[in-house]
């Protein structure tokens, strides 16, 4: 079987997965399966998949960001922090911004990964509590409340469009353009070959340093668009948003197949594991479990996906000398 | 030559600040101190001491505080507060261990020492002044929403983690004073972590599960601010009260929306003002700060000094519509 069946396979074993326990909890709470609901359920996991997305390119050329959900927080707090002081800069331009600065933080993390040759874990483990200083020094551990935000900033991923929130369709329009960049671009299909073998990679002509970098500076661009989304989703910005967040980003990827040693994992896969981490999140609190249960079927969760993941990625050793063996033994 | 004319300086500044000071000393001079100067919190502290002051006729407030919030800047505060012989010292401190001793060296010069707000171990001080008392926070968060709900009704409370331990001794001290209001039922209690995401979720799910639901009582800033939002966002304002315990500035859009009602938190001017009442009682002798010892406090009421020294003001002070405005900025 090639592999690209294989995970063909994976991601329809998730959608599934996921069909199964939207039914299992529709059982113990029929509401859920409204329509609305549902709408509800996928634009609450909308920015988590967005972030998965970014995640998995960083994943797939055997790095990993763990400053993602920092990263969100300061350029949520940043964009918080303009729109509290200049209500009037148009929103779409505030977005821009806290892209470009989300984009210029991952690029920080991929220079340093690219230029000084050091570990993703630990430059992003550095830059997590860095850019958690950062909001703090900048906001002087105050909040931005409510309040002091426009009406516009927090109206704008609410609005409705065809039926559908704008953040939804924001994370379609993501989901869209990473398809693009994955399956049609020789960025995108650069990723791939970096994590399946680095060092063939170099002998195609393919700098693997520099793609390194272009996939912390996207992850980076998708942070800034997901902090300004989270801040007006909430309405509340301040040092700890989203903290912890990272670690759902990850699980998102792998629950979606995305193998942490790089190489493996596609757009569909990742959405889906977001969208399996959202379902779970969304119904725990409707289907009355106590919140000590709720952690450890969280945790149940994820580690089932490794398992899965570890048995799907194991290769069979390729036996060579079979003649060989064959006399030996007799 | 610099060194004998920095003396001459010294010496004539010094001399000014008697000859300025002497008048003053048949007063009672109260150093209200605080963790840092420019925080909107204690100038509101401020505010209540000077009304205090005020009231009681021949005292003199010394509010002042270092400009960075540590200990070590806030011992210099207090060793020239010994320097300038205060009658008394209200602390709210940086660090509860690191001022004892400069503390103690005040004490052992006559000046009366209490500690509010954030407090000092107990052999650095006479007594502690704490904003509220679990017991009246937990009867406190049940009223705010009782006393929107003439005929009773469905209320959830959304708290922080489940092994928070002040939200747990809180919820307990609600459910005891559940009985006082026959009307009011409990339904569940949810827990959001104190993250926004999950909190928001929680009370998503709260309106969902129960559609009858009256309010949610969220004793937890981050718990607060999300049910509001999501409260806001299933255009269920009117229907749902949020209330619970949070700061004016982050709630201030939420009273505005009509997502909640009211709220609770400890009122700074109060606690200023009581703070500059205790210290002027002790610091006359007109009260002492024995265990079980009750201490006048002008229109807040009277404190009664509680184990290690500690008293509790009053139940939180509720913020509504009436005066959100006032507060936002304050803190």
């Amino acid at each position: 079987m090639k592999p690209g069946t294989l995970l063909r396979h994976r991601e329809l074993i998730l959608v599934f997965a996921i069909v199964v326990l939207v039914a299992l909890i529709a059982l113990r709470f029929p509401a859920f399966i409204l329509p609305r609901n549902l709408i509800r359920v996928f634009d609450d996991t909308a920015i988590l998949a967005m972030l998965a997305l970014g995640q998995m390119l960083v994943i797939l050329t055997r790095c990993i960001d763990l400053s993602m959900a920092a990263n969100l927080a300061l350029c949520g707090m940043v964009v918080a922090m303009l729109n509290a002081a200049f209500p009037d800069i148009p929103i779409p331009l505030l977005i821009v911004a806290g892209m470009g600065l989300g984009a210029a933080l991952g690029a920080a993390n991929g220079l340093l990964v690219w230029k000084l040759d050091m570990p993703s874990i630990v430059v992003t483990l550095g830059t997590m509590t860095i850019f958690r200083g950062a909001i703090f020094l900048l906001a002087g551990g105050q909040w931005i409340n409510a309040h002091q935000m426009s009406d516009s900033f927090k109206a704008l991923p609410r609005n409705v469009f065809l039926e559908l929130p704008v953040s939804t369709w924001i994370t379609v329009a993501v989901i869209g353009l990473f398809a693009l960049l994955m399956g049609r671009t020789p960025l995108g299909r650069a990723f791939y070959a970096v994590g399946v073998n680095p060092t063939a990679s170099v002998y195609t002509g393919i700098d693997v340093g520099r793609t390194r970098f272009f996939a912390f500076t996207i992850a980076g661009m998708v942070s800034g668009l997901a902090g300004y989304l989270w801040v007006a989703r909430y309405a509340v910005a301040y040092v700890d948003i989203a903290g912890g967040f990272e670690l759902s980003i990850i699980a998102a990827c792998v629950i979606g197949g995305v193998s942490i040693a790089g190489g493996i994992g596609t757009v569909a896969g990742a959405v889906l594991g977001a969208l399996f981490l959202g379902v779970v999140n969304n119904a725990l609190p409707v289907i009355n479990v106590s919140p000590f249960a709720q952690m450890a079927i969280s945790g149940a969760v994820i580690v089932i996906a490794v398992i899965f993941n570890a048995r799907n990625e194991r290769k069979r050793g390729r036996i060579i000398l079979k003649k060989a063996e064959a006399e030996a033994r007799a | 030559m610099s060194l004998i004319k920095n003396l001459a300086v010294t010496t004539a500044l010094t001399a000014a600040m008697f000859a300025l000071a002497a008048p003053a000393q048949a007063q009672t001079r109260i150093a209200l101190l605080v963790k840092s100067l420019g925080n909107g919190f204690f100038e509101a502290a401020n505010a209540g001491a000077q009304e205090a002051a005020e009231e009681l006729g021949d005292v003199e407030i010394i509010y002042t505080g270092p400009t960075e919030p540590t200990a070590e800047a806030q011992i210099e505060v207090i060793n020239s507060l010994i320097a300038q012989q205060v009658d008394a010292i209200a602390i709210s401190a940086n660090d509860p261990d690191a001022v004892v001793p400069a503390l103690q060296r005040a004490m052992e010069r006559g000046i009366t020492v209490i500690s509010w707000d954030s407090g000092v171990a107990p052999e650095g001080r006479a007594m502690h002044l704490n904003p509220s008392s679990n017991e009246l926070i937990g009867s406190t968060i049940i009223r705010l929403a009782a006393d929107h709900l003439p005929d009773g009704g469905q209320v959830a409370i959304l708290s922080a983690t489940a092994t928070a331990t002040n939200q747990n001794i809180w919820i307990e001290e609600a459910r005891k004073v559940l009985p006082d209001y026959p009307g009011i039922d409990l339904v569940t209690v949810v827990y959001g972590d104190d993250l926004s995401d999950k909190s928001y979720r929680e009370a998503q799910g709260l309106i969902q599960s129960y559609p009858d639901l009256d309010a949610i009582i969220a004793p937890t800033t981050v718990g607060i601010v999300a049910a509001a939002q999501a409260v806001t966002d299933a255009g269920k304002i009117g229907e749902i009260n949020v209330t619970g315990l949070a700061l004016p500035s982050e709630m201030a859009g939420h009273i505005a929306s009509g997502a909640s009602e009211s709220f609770a938190i400890w009122n700074p001017i109060d606690l200023g003002y009581s703070a500059t009442y205790i210290a002027y009682e002790l610091a006359t002798g007109a009260a002492t700060a024995n265990e079980g010892d009750t201490i006048p406090i002008g229109r807040v009421g009277e404190v009664t000094i509680g184990e290690n020294g500690e008293a509790a003001m009053s139940e939180p002070f509720t913020y509504d519509a009436s005066n959100i405005d006032e507060f936002k900025n304050i803190f």
